[in-house]
């Protein structure tokens, strides 16, 4: 018994290593000098812990890195909590609001989820660039706001919310938005800030959409402007790294913190695929 | 639902007033999803398909009818087949190795007294990283060309001196270790905790009472308790990782941007790296169209395949 348990823990052991060995090198390069990380022998770490490619990453002009990291928390901050919350609202009318058109609007929502999202992106082009929306921020935006998936996850939410509550608040007075704005929704914070937080994660990491629509550097996430950094004729090394890293640190920070959201989230999303 | 609300529309008066605000109510919450989804969704692929049956090269207008000239170029044009090819040979190798590496994990974790969480954190914390900087740490350092990336002096120290252009070599096709194990980095870790979870969900019980009837190996309580009981889980788990790997894009892109035309080099293309370039490089919009179908369609007839295979079949018999 024992010597299996020393076993599990040996094999896990020998598994982590290499799950945590990117994390080490975007460290270790982001913190070397550009000589020494291009030297032609390994160095397990810094000679002298150099700053250049944080400098470098945020200076060059070509690539505006610190912009395109405020464009990818404003498309974040803005997509998730609002995609979320007509989410819930959408879930809320369907599960809770009984009225003919239930069925049919559920059926026209669900019936989105049988198309995979990214295979679509050149019709999505096609009328978003018709309205407008090439280079612009409502363009990055707005297609990611709408989920049928989450919709369906808070419609079974809301089924199972309980009746007495519900009739409580009809005593006092409450109409069905004041059900849902007053009692459905503060009480649905667990799996708002699970699906929120994994919204943020999406959007925070997309990069197909936002290359496709956000061409104009003024309209470039982080993750367009770090390709366009390693796909540039003379890579700057450190800087690449640097850039990474800080392009992944408010996630890693995000994971690290609210991983109990995060797992719930997962298992939500995991179950009906 | 519909019982309730039927005498809501011939009923006069009285009723027809209580009716109303529900009414409203509905329209208000889900106007904004509907609207949403009608506008990105139904009329995007509405548009799409007919575009599909366009000339369309350099307008996203319709008029010029071509029938079905875009599917005929597409399906005769080698470089869209052998995307197809490249992306099922690529679902082929990463999807098994996905789940048997998520699902051992998810094991060995489990059976951790302490620490467990530090474990699940560690194997799990990859999801936060986008397949960009898993691209870019993948093919500047870990499997870079140079002697001093990972790999190289990995090998270096194996007593293999000359080093390795991983994303450079075709023939063997190196480029594909890189691309297969970046994946499996950024994405074994969400499948793990939907595998850990199923495994907690099993009763302690059933093993109890598997092994006083003699089943004292791991292997065999795998086999007959864990493995019949993550059925639901398993089915899942392939449906999801088909799915997500008949969309490759990021990491494809990144990696083997310089390969991307297939000239010279490995032809790194998936199929939305060609439809990608189709409708944003040549903007040929009507071909891109067509491309988006026929990948749509490929995707939906290999889920449902899959699920004739491992899952609907079964649960509809026990249902019945």
């Amino acid at each position: 018994m024992r010597g299996r348990r020393l076993g599990s823990y040996a094999a896990v052991i020998v598994f982590a290593v290499p799950f945590l060995l990117p994390f080490y090198l975007l460290v270790r390069n982001a913190l070397m000098s550009r000589r020494e990380l291009g030297s032609l022998d390994w160095h397990w770490w810094p000679e002298t812990i150099s700053f250049q490619g944080f400098a470098d990453a945020f200076g060059n002009e070509a690539v505006p890195l610190a912009h395109a990291l405020w464009n990818s928390t404003l498309i974040s901050t803005i997509s998730a909590p609002l995609s979320t919350l007509l989410a819930s609202m959408a879930g809320y009318a369907l599960a809770r609001i009984p009225v003919a058109a239930a069925k049919p609007v559920f059926f026209f929502i669900i019936a989105t989820m049988m198309v995979p999202g990214a295979a679509t992106f050149i019709p999505t082009f096609v009328v978003v660039g018709s309205l407008g929306g090439v280079n612009t921020m409502w363009g990055l935006i707005a297609p990611g706001l709408f989920s049928a998936f989450a919709v369906l996850l808070f419609r079974g939410f809301y089924l199972r919310f309980p009746r007495e509550l519900e009739d409580a608040g009809r005593v006092d007075g409450l109409g069905h938005l004041g059900l849902y704005a007053r009692l459905a929704l503060p009480n649905s914070g667990a799996l708002f800030a699970s699906l929120g937080i994994l919204s943020f994660i999406e959007h925070w990491n997309a990069f197909l959409w936002p290359l496709v629509i956000g061409q104009d550097p003024e309209f470039w996430t982080v993750q367009v402007a770090l390709s366009t950094n390693l796909n540039q004729q003379a890579v700057n090394l450190p800087a690449l790294f640097a850039g990474a890293l800080v392009a992944i640190l408010p996630l890693v920070a995000l994971f690290l913190i609210a991983q109990r959201w995060i797992v719930r989230g997962v298992l939500l999303s995991g179950i009906k695929g | 639902m519909t019982t309730t609300a039927a005498p809501a529309r011939p009923g006069p008066g009285g009723r027809r007033a209580a009716r109303r605000p529900a009414w409203r109510a509905f329209l208000l919450l889900t106007l904004p999803m509907v609207a949403g989804l009608f506008v990105f969704k139904y009329v995007a692929i509405g548009w799409g398909l007919l575009l599909s049956f366009n000339d369309a090269r350099g307008t996203i207008a319709l008029g010029d009818w071509n029938g079905l000239d875009n599917y005929r170029r597409l399906l005769g044009d080698p470089a869209f087949t052998r995307s197809l090819v490249t992306i099922l040979l690529f679902t082929l190798f990463i999807v098994p190795v996905t789940f048997a590496l998520a699902l051992g994990l998810a094991v060995l974790v489990n059976r951790l007294r302490g620490g467990r969480a530090l474990f699940r954190t560690t194997f799990f914390i990859p999801a936060a990283v986008s397949y960009v900087v898993g691209a870019l740490v993948w093919k500047m350092s870990l499997f870079s060309g140079t002697p001093s990336g990972v790999a190289n002096s990995l090998a270096y120290l194996l007593g293999y001196e000359e080093s390795i252009g991983w994303v450079a070599t075709v023939d063997p096709p190196l480029y594909w270790i890189v691309l297969v194990t970046v994946r499996l980095w950024l994405q074994t870790g969400f499948y793990m905790i939907l595998f850990l979870a199923g495994i907690q969900q099993i009763p302690a019980q059933l093993y109890e009472a598997a092994r006083v009837d003699g089943a004292e190996s791991e292997a065999r309580l795998f086999r007959h308790i864990t493995w019949p009981m993550l059925r639901n889980t398993s089915v899942a788990v392939v449906l999801l990782l088909i799915i997500n790997a008949f969309q490759a894009f990021d990491e494809f892109y990144n990696i083997l941007a310089s390969n991307l035309s297939g000239l010279g080099g490995a032809d790194g293309r998936t199929p939305l790296i060609y439809l990608f370039q189709t409708a944003l490089g040549e903007q040929n919009y009507g071909a891109g169209s067509a491309g988006a179908f026929v990948v749509t369609v490929l995707i939906v007839v290999f889920t449902l395949l899959q699920g004739r295979i491992a899952g609907f079949g079964r649960t509809a018999e026990e249902e019945s």
